[in-house]
């Protein structure tokens, strides 16, 4: 039997008009705008942009605004907003050879063209609160130096040079990008398909497996080859024109992890690698996702599958935030009907149980 | 990486310069220019203003096969102006009156007589942001580069 229960509209709305003012709290404190939002808690925007997989500033800040700074919520609300809109098709292949480079650093090489370029990072801070901030006090601009004008060249290039490393990922030749958007997910699931899963996963999640590989659980022995953050412009294929425009930039972060040697009978040995790219300003997704992309490689070099991190099913169908959130959240809503089926069900039982023990003593009465 | 080289042997066409460079313009300043015409043009839209998705593609391990990295916000315009020139607009983001006024000045350019207007109003002050903006940024960073120094110790 299934009963509808209607009601509680009242409540509802209500609950929402009281949302709305806790969201803006005291009405004597300047209300935040959306400018403000990107320009001072640009990270936040960044996350929030990678993992609802659409590069929008304003609307990831307003999101952030509407959501109160519940991150998970205002992915939510942005991967809600880009189901109205129409694709128009997909980019050029973004060069992040040709960035327009903000940070850059690698862990390899310490001589490295192009030279180890910090940019604005908390490495290296204190990590004291700094109670300065508390008043909205003049801050320094930046040093600059002459600009040497230096290739930043990929220190994956460098080693590639050698030998030494393995070649950048290539799909079979007639392999089309697969569309987590657009496509079921099927197991094993082919590399370009995991790594666009990665790129929109839950940066906690992939953060713990990335651990948890470090941890023992499916070592990789891993180095960052190189950790690059800054600009790179979208090219998009204008068939009317007959060539590519280039319709702004966006800032992204990738991370080249350097692992430790598979060879063949074929091949010497050479240092493998996991490869993160994260939309924004996210080095520590970045790093975790080339992580778990190693990681999810160890079919592909005849290595046994041990751990979470190395079991691609389990990875790519619990990375996704928003999925897990919609299911992990549903329970609060109302169950009554299954939960009145399940309290039936257990009376029921508790009653056969019972008549069993009765049954059972008085078989053993009987039998003395 | 031969799909690349095929884009940049595509890039001649010096509408593209025009295109690109339009496309960082802001609002205000096309608005702006618009208002200093001597004759505020006339158009019919060709397709749009609309506001919809490219999904950008990322290389797997920087320039290896494409994946699907994310979607961005595009908001493109398609116009033609009476003489039959057809311009386009295209920009990042939801600012779909931005896109048609960028569709409007790529059309003008195209006629000499309104070239010099759209090249000294918006492109070259354009160009010359650009230039300072990467400029600002890279002498920024090169201000962060670490310069390590070798210390020598124990015997002498």
């Amino acid at each position: 039997m299934y009963v509808a229960v209607k009601g509680g509209e009242t409540a509802i709305a209500n609950a929402h008009r009281l949302l709305a003012d806790r969201r803006r709290g005291d009405r004597t404190l300047p209300g935040l705008a959306i400018e403000q939002i990107i320009a001072q808690l640009g990270l936040a925007v960044d996350r929030v942009m990678a993992e609802a997989s659409l590069y929008d500033r304003s609307l990831a800040a307003l999101a952030v605004k509407q959501s109160r700074g519940d991150m998970i919520e205002a992915i939510f609300l942005l991967r809600a907003y880009r189901t109205t809109l129409p694709r128009f098709g997909s980019s050029v292949p973004i060069e992040t050879g040709a960035m327009r480079v903000e940070r850059r650093v690698s862990a390899t090489y310490k001589d490295l063209p192009g030279g180890q370029l910090l940019g604005p990072t908390f490495d290296y801070t204190h990590r004291l609160l700094d109670p300065s901030l508390l008043d909205d006090g003049a801050i320094d601009a930046p040093a600059t130096r002459d600009d040497a004008g230096e290739a930043v060249m990929r220190v994956s290039d460098i080693l590639d040079g050698e030998g030494l490393i393995e070649p950048d990922g290539q799909m079979p030749q007639d392999h089309v990008p697969g569309d987590i958007t657009r496509e079921p997910m099927e197991f094993p699931m082919p590399r370009d398909l995991r790594l666009q899963a990665l790129a929109r996963g839950d940066e906690g999640f992939l953060l713990a497996l990335g651990y948890s590989t470090q941890r023992g659980y499916g070592r990789t022995h891993p180095f960052v080859g190189e950790i690059r953050m800054g600009l790179v412009s979208v090219e998009f294929d204008v068939a009317e024109l007959g060539f590519s425009v280039s319709l702004g930039e966006i800032r992204v972060t990738e991370c080249q992890m350097v692992n430790q040697f598979k060879g063949s009978a074929k091949a010497p040995p050479q240092f493998t690698r996991g490869y993160g790219l994260v939309f924004g300003q996210s080095e520590r997704k970045a790093m975790a996702m080339s992580l778990v992309d190693r990681a999810l490689r160890t079919e592909e070099f005849g290595e046994d599958v041990v751990a979470p991190a190395q079991d691609e099913e389990f990875v790519i169908s619990h990375c996704d935030n928003v999925q897990a959130t919609g299911f992990v959240e549903h329970l609060k809503l109302p169950h009554y009907v299954d939960f009145q089926a399940e309290l039936d069900l257990v009376r029921r039982m508790r009653a056969k149980h019972a008549e069993g023990r009765t049954a059972e003593s008085d078989h053993q009465e009987a039998a003395e | 990486m031969s799909a690349a080289f095929a884009h940049d042997s595509n890039t001649h066409d010096p509408r593209k310069r025009v295109i690109d460079l339009l496309a960082r313009c802001s609002r205000d300043e096309l608005e702006a220019a618009m208002v200093t015409l001597e004759q505020i043009p006339s158009y019919l839209r060709l397709r749009g203003p609309e506001t919809g998705l490219v999904i950008v593609k990322g290389r797997i391990g920087g320039g290896g096969s494409p994946f699907n990295l994310g979607e961005t916000t595009v908001s493109r315009a398609a116009i033609h102006l009476e003489d039959g020139r057809v311009g386009h607009g295209f920009r990042l983001g939801t600012d779909r009156r931005a896109a048609e006024l960028s569709a409007v000045f790529d059309a003008l350019w195209q006629a000499e007589t309104e070239r010099s207007f759209v090249e000294q109003t918006l492109l070259l002050p354009a160009e010359r942001k650009q230039a300072l903006e990467t400029d600002a940024l890279a002498r920024e960073t090169a201000a962060t580069k670490v310069d390590f120094f070798t210390m020598v110790r124990g015997e002498d």
